[in-house]
């Protein structure tokens, strides 16, 4: 947001500075200059209109009642046992599938090592990943119905071998339910965001660790591993704040019910009153947020640590 | 190839083991849209075309209809408000480059479901402003594609040397807007390409804000026609899966040709 402010006021208070000479070629001084900080304005408008604007209005949401006064009423009920339970089901939730991503994801991308780079099998499971981590959401909610659902494919040949997966309740619809189609999201996500750091792995160490006696174990214990670790750290960071935010999967499997934060925010924003509190929706988003950043925010940092490597 | 890859059985039993994990999920769907009472046909594909089910398939065509001028809309944000703003930062703001990248890739930290608790007033205003209809949903489109779109762009961007090559337009004579649109743009089209192509992905699969707004896009209308026809969802789910993989194929190998001809 600080970038987006300073953008904001140098181009209205930057001064016209003309200096009154032709310049044969760029960069040109004057009005040259102002033009340059006009044309800055547009995105910088639609910006602060649809990013800043929404996301201020989301946090200060939560400081005010509806008679619009001031209050921090709302921000109290994050203190809420009901709403402690939904943070907590978040957190143990994408820790989980975060963990499960980042360990079978960085395997997918070690096997990807072993395949050209510009060839037909990479091609496919970029094109693959890309799908199921971003643009998969309500769709992979369906899939996993009719794979693992009340009436669905799997669930029905286990019943036909003499294994019923439900004899426990239906938890397809419940919190554990969003364990499979989360990890389904979070493998691709690893690997799109974990396969730069492994191809930046020098050919040249692994032959220096073997002309220097090492052998393939030692090499991965003591180069592969030690330089991946902050990657892998960061990756995984980067999947838990994935999983935090994601709504349209757990929306289209828990028609009812507010078992994570999103769906909790859904609720809040669908119904007057949540818990005797009206704008908690704010208070929500606002909790949400300040998770996603802090992670984010420790993603960036060790993502930059972690990049010395990958020049 | 890399000297530092598994050995080939390792490399097979990996892909197996998790290419198992992905391919079990779409093949029971496929599996589950051939079902027929106890046995297996393709009625419930042969359904899309049949007039005598229009009526019950009206949701997806309208939101699908929807979500298509949403993703022209989004396209049209990218390429004539992102890409121009890129291209003036990259040659008259160098130094504000690491600024402004952080700026465009904050949407990634700021969850959809967060974005829409406060779009919801907003709309409100807009809804009374330019009307309710759902091609003004494409505004908050255009935030949650920023970080797709950028990437791709900014790949191209690094990859052409765009500012020897308006240094060069300008003392040709050639003025700003013939720099742009006839100089800089055809170098990078393909990461305007790529950036417009993921765009299109990203609106067709958006669903939470969508939702939330109480607008009728293509995902929100899988919803509802799954409460009362769950093979029709899952028929339109294969057909969408398979659509996007198309449009990343066609990425992929718009940037393979490009880093294919930056190494010749």
């Amino acid at each position: 947001m600080t970038t987006l402010t300073t953008e904001g006021e140098l181009s209205r208070e930057r001064p016209s500075a003309p200096d009154g000479t032709e310049h044969p070629a760029p960069p040109r001084r004057g009005a040259s200059r102002v033009a340059a900080w006009l044309g800055l304005a547009p995105f910088a408008a639609y910006i602060v209109a649809f990013l800043a604007l929404p996301t201020g209005l989301a946090l200060a949401s939560g400081f005010v009642d509806s008679a619009g006064a001031l209050t921090f009423d709302n921000l109290a009920a994050l203190g809420d046992p009901v709403i402690l339970a939904t943070f907590g089901n978040s957190a143990w939730l994408s820790l989980l599938t975060a963990v499960l991503g980042a360990v079978t994801g960085a395997l997918v991308c070690y096997a990807l090592l072993g395949v050209p780079e510009t060839g037909t099998v990479r091609t496919a499971v970029d094109a693959a990943a890309g799908v199921f981590a971003q643009f998969g959401g309500v769709m992979l909610a369906f899939a996993f119905i009719a794979t693992i659902g009340l009436k669905g494919v799997v669930t029905q040949l286990l019943l036909a071998a003499g294994i019923d997966i439900f004899a426990g309740g239906p938890w397809i619809y419940e919190l554990p339910g969003l364990i499979l189609p989360y990890v389904f999201f979070q493998i691709p996500l690893m690997v799109i965001t974990f396969m730069p750091a492994l191809s930046g792995l020098k050919p040249q160490w692994a032959e220096a660790n073997l002309t220097l006696g090492g052998t393939r174990a030692s090499f991965w214990l003591r180069i592969g591993i030690p330089v991946l670790a902050p990657s892998f750290l960061a990756c995984t960071l980067l999947l838990f704040a994935n999983a935090f935010s994601s709504y349209a999967t757990a929306a289209a499997l828990a028609s009812q019910g507010s078992q994570i934060v999103p769906l909790q925010i859904r609720t809040a924003l669908t119904s007057e009153t949540v818990l005797g509190r009206e704008n908690l929706a704010g208070a929500l988003a606002l909790g949400m947020i300040v998770v996603v950043g802090v992670v984010m925010w420790l993603y960036t940092l060790i993502q930059r640590q972690a990049a010395r490597w990958q020049r | 190839m890399n000297r530092l890859a598994p050995s080939r059985a390792v490399r097979w039993i990996i892909a197996i083991v998790v290419g198992a994990f992905f391919a079990i999920p779409m093949l029971s769907t496929l599996l589950y849209t051939f079902r027929d009472g106890d046995g297996f046909s393709l009625v419930h594909w042969a359904a899309l075309l049949d007039p005598a089910k229009t009526a019950a398939y009206a949701p997806i065509w309208a939101g699908l209809g929807n979500s298509l001028v949403l993703a022209a809309v989004t396209v049209v944000l990218v390429l004539v408000l992102l890409a121009p703003t890129m291209i003036l930062v990259h040659l008259r703001f160098p130094r504000m480059r690491s600024a402004f990248e952080s700026l465009v890739l904050l949407p990634i930290s700021i969850p959809a479901i967060v974005l829409v608790v406060g779009l919801a007033p907003i709309y409100q205003q807009i809804g009374r402003a330019l009307g309710t209809g759902a091609w003004t949903l494409a505004f908050a489109y255009g935030i949650t594609v920023l970080p797709f779109a950028y990437r791709a762009i900014q790949a191209s961007i690094d990859a052409v040397d765009i500012r020897t090559l308006s240094e060069a337009a300008r003392s040709l004579g050639a003025g700003w807007g013939t720099v742009v649109l006839r100089v800089i743009a055809p170098n990078l089209r393909s990461g305007l390409l790529a950036a417009s192509l993921i765009s299109v992905a990203v609106v067709l699969g958006e669903f939470t804000i969508a939702s939330l707004l109480n607008r009728q896009v293509f995902q929100t209308a899988l919803v509802v026609v799954k409460n009362s026809d769950a093979y029709a969802a899952s028929v339109f789910t294969l057909l969408a899966l398979a659509f996007a993989f198309a449009l990343l194929i066609v990425i992929g190998l718009a940037g393979r040709a490009r880093t294919g001809k930056d190494r010749s």
